[in-house]
């Protein structure tokens, strides 16, 4: 197992591998999704080219844009916080980085093994919370705090479906294991027939649509922008900020699109894995070494699908009220969610 | 005896106990409030408008508007301008419909001059001006989602208002400032192919305000965000001044193309002036949509009767407008705009009162904030719709 890494390889070595894969993992598929989907498929939608200029077809734009946030000046308001106002983007980061350290992406690539790894992620992705509402609190600014206070109200609101969305997942694999979980997909049959393997997309269908909307929140994407909803709040928590700190924040909330996308379809669809595999799924130790090359590629087509989803929905939609929002998570999703799991347990029990 | 004495008095003492521990948590809990600028740089205001909003919470307590910020004094600059030098000025003040501007100052002088455009001229007023009507509201349509979160209908409004500004480009040779309307006519006829180019373009605003109406009009987030937000019921509409689409929305039946009679062409053509009876900004979203639509038949019928003949009647080379004072009011995009002009016989007008329409439009803006939470703010001053240059003159 996991003869990748632990081949000859010294413990420092293997840290800094993996410190680099995760940067990789994290900052490859923000890169992507803000070319793609931001730049092109927005451009598109809006019949609009994006833009053109920089590199082939526009596909170095976003170097350049990073090259101008670089140069701008570090602005901190007069009045704020200093200390909490400068970590507040990094702690937005980290959550990110912690989220991806669970996703598995071959037989043997993943940077740890958790056993309570659905669990663990759902408990790090509430850390970006915190760094929210500080960058709201220490920006001495009323649109920032309004925004700070409105997502923190949304994000804790949105957790609780999301866990409960989840669960219904964890009763049918088993486990709270992610890579077992993918196992189990790819294992698993559908009314004795294993051709498709069995990704819980079919079977919890229900539980997939209340996690993407829980997600979709989570992000404060549109529909549930007002976080940020540049026309009432300017841009909510990140008014204040300039340069870097904008541009880790920025980064922050496409890496964390890219990450909930993968863990989503590391929950939901199957993972790393893809239907009709010619070996045999029974162990982990019996899938093929080069899946841990090809196993990254499949995840990055999936991650891509359900980011576009995420996107799509962002940029059709109007948003929603702060209390129409609070009422969508409590009267409607938790109950669904409810009723989900329970059918879920049952139908566990009767087959 | 003293026992139920003791129970009374400690029963006695535990309430007012608990009303004091009570009252320090009300005296706790009591928040301030907070007072938030919106403006007059902010994205939500379109221009220099700045709204100052005492929260509690989210929740407006008093919100009063203060304008002001872009006062560029129109009104004293007419005074320092000849007759047809006005018209270069007036047509910043709604900066998306300009044509719509001149035409009821050109009104009030010929009506001073005693003199009526000939028939020409008023058909292709008429079509400019509802052209301008379009462009301005299409706008708005666009502005309305982005207000409301969504980013894409905005783009689509400045694509199809696009082959509207073309339209009046070809006609007048300014996309924005026209200054096309002069006493007595029209600086120039129609460009060649211009009724067939203007054919098609209406057809594809309609297609335009389908698009809107499913893009944003059935989407139900839109639908919880504007129905019964910012109910304005008739009787206030009619205290507060408010007309154009604000007012037909709180279901007063009132359009002034239609109720006065203006050397304009919209009598001789058929149209349907639209009313809601809500009053809510789903209300007067809807029908500035339906306005649109309608604007497009009455620039589709126009086309079909343009009179032949001249597009200028005869007015001396030198414009000297008689002593007196006329008072035109037409219905712009915004709603009534009008110019009482006071001249004493000389080359430019003594003194000119200009009524605009979001001026009287905004002042109801502190009677329906009151109570409503911050993003409701938005939801209905976009909806009220207001240019800033129109407030401010």
């Amino acid at each position: 197992m996991n003869a990748l890494l632990a081949a000859d390889l010294p413990y420092w070595a293997q840290s800094l591998l993996r410190v680099l894969g995760g940067i990789v993992a994290v900052l490859l598929p923000a890169g992507t999704i803000v070319y793609v989907f931001l730049f092109k498929m927005m451009s598109f939608m809006q019949s609009r080219l994006g833009p053109m200029e920089a590199g082939p077809y526009g596909s170095l734009q976003l170097v350049a844009e990073v090259g101008k946030w670089l140069q701008k000046e570090d602005i901190t308001p007069e009045r704020a916080d200093r200390f909490i106002f400068k970590i507040a983007p990094l702690v937005v980061l980290v959550s990110t980085f912690l989220l991806v350290a669970v996703v598995p992406f071959g037989p043997d690539a993943w940077f740890t093994n958790f056993e309570a790894g659905v669990f663990y992620m759902l408990a790090v992705s509430s850390v970006s919370v915190l760094g929210i509402l500080i960058a709201g609190w220490a920006s001495a600014n009323k649109y920032s705090l309004l925004g700070g206070l409105r997502a923190a109200g949304q994000l804790i609101a949105y957790e609780l479906p999301m866990v409960l969305a989840v669960i219904g997942v964890i009763i049918q694999a088993g486990t709270m294991n992610l890579q077992q979980i993918v196992v189990a997909q790819n294992a698993g049959s559908i009314f004795g027939w294993d051709g498709l393997g069995n990704p819980y997309i079919l079977t919890q269908f229900v539980g997939f649509i209340i996690f993407m909307i829980a997600v979709q929140a989570e992000l404060t994407q549109t529909p549930f922008d007002m976080p940020i909803a540049e026309s009432e709040l300017v841009s909510g928590y990140m008014t204040e900020y300039s340069g870097f700190r904008f541009l880790t924040f920025f980064i922050a909330e496409f890496a964390t699109a890219g990450v909930f996308a993968l863990i989503a379809s590391v929950l939901f669809l199957g993972g790393w894995g893809i239907p009709f595999a010619w070996f045999d799924w029974s162990t982990i130790d019996s899938v093929d070494d080069w899946m841990n090359v090809v196993g990254p590629l499949i995840m990055v087509t999936k991650m891509m699908l359900l980011a576009f989803i995420i996107m799509w929905v962002r940029f059709s939609y109007p948003r929603f009220r702060e209390d129409q929002l609070q009422r969508f998570a409590w009267k409607v999703l938790v109950p669904v969610s409810l009723v989900n799991i329970m059918v879920t347990a049952i139908l566990k029990v009767a087959f | 005896m003293t026992s139920t004495e003791s129970l009374i008095d400690r029963r006695q003492m535990a309430y007012i106990a608990a009303q004091a521990s009570d009252a320090r948590v009300n005296v706790e809990l009591e928040t301030e409030g907070m007072t938030l600028n919106i403006g007059p740089q902010h994205p939500a205001t379109h221009g220099t408008l700045r709204i100052i909003a005492r929260l509690d919470g989210e929740q407006v307590v008093w919100a009063e508007p203060s304008c002001g910020y872009m006062h560029r004094g129109y009104e004293k600059l007419t005074e320092v301008r000849t007759y047809p030098q006005v018209t270069a000025l007036i047509n910043r003040i709604d900066w998306l419909g300009s044509f719509a501007n001149e035409v009821p100052f050109i009104l009030a002088a010929e009506k001073l001059m005693e003199i009526e455009a000939p028939p020409r001229a008023q058909h292709i007023r008429t079509i400019l001006f509802e052209l301008s009507r379009i462009a301005n509201v299409s706008l708005f349509l666009g502005d309305l989602g982005v207000q409301l979160g969504a980013v894409t209908p905005v783009f689509m409004a400045f694509r199809d208002r696009e082959y509207v500004l073309n339209l009046i480009e070809a006609a007048t040779g300014g996309r924005f400032h026209p200054n096309f309307d002069r006493i007595g006519g029209l600086k120039d006829d129609l460009p060649a192919g211009f009724i067939d180019e203007t054919r098609v373009v209406m057809k594809k605003l309609r297609n335009f305000c389908d698009e809107i109406e499913n893009l944003l009009f059935g989407n139900e987030i839109f639908q919880s965000r504007t129905r019964g937000i910012g109910v304005i019921p008739k009787d206030i509409a009619l205290q507060y001044g408010l007309s154009g689409a604000n007012l037909r929305a709180s279901g007063v039946d009132w359009d002034l193309r239609r109720d006065q009679s203006l050397p304009m062409a919209w009598n001789k053509v058929d149209w349907k002036v639209w009313t809601h009876p809500d009053g809510d900004s789903f209300a007067r979203c809807w029908i500035r949509l339906q306005e649109v639509r309608e604007s497009t038949r009455i620039v589709d019928q126009l086309l079909d009767t343009i009179p032949s003949g001249p597009v200028m009647a005869k007015v001396p080379r030198i414009i000297k407008v008689p002593e007196g004072e006329a008072w035109v009011s037409t219905e712009n995009p915004l709603g009534e705009m009008g110019y009482y002009v006071v001249s004493k016989g000389d080359l430019g007008p003594f003194r000119t009162k200009i009524r605009s329409a979001s001026f009287n439009n905004i002042s109801i803006v502190p009677w329906v904030l009151k109570g409503v939470y911050v993003p409701d703010i938005i939801t209905i001053l976009a909806s009220l719709y207001f240019i800033l240059g129109d407030i401010d003159r």
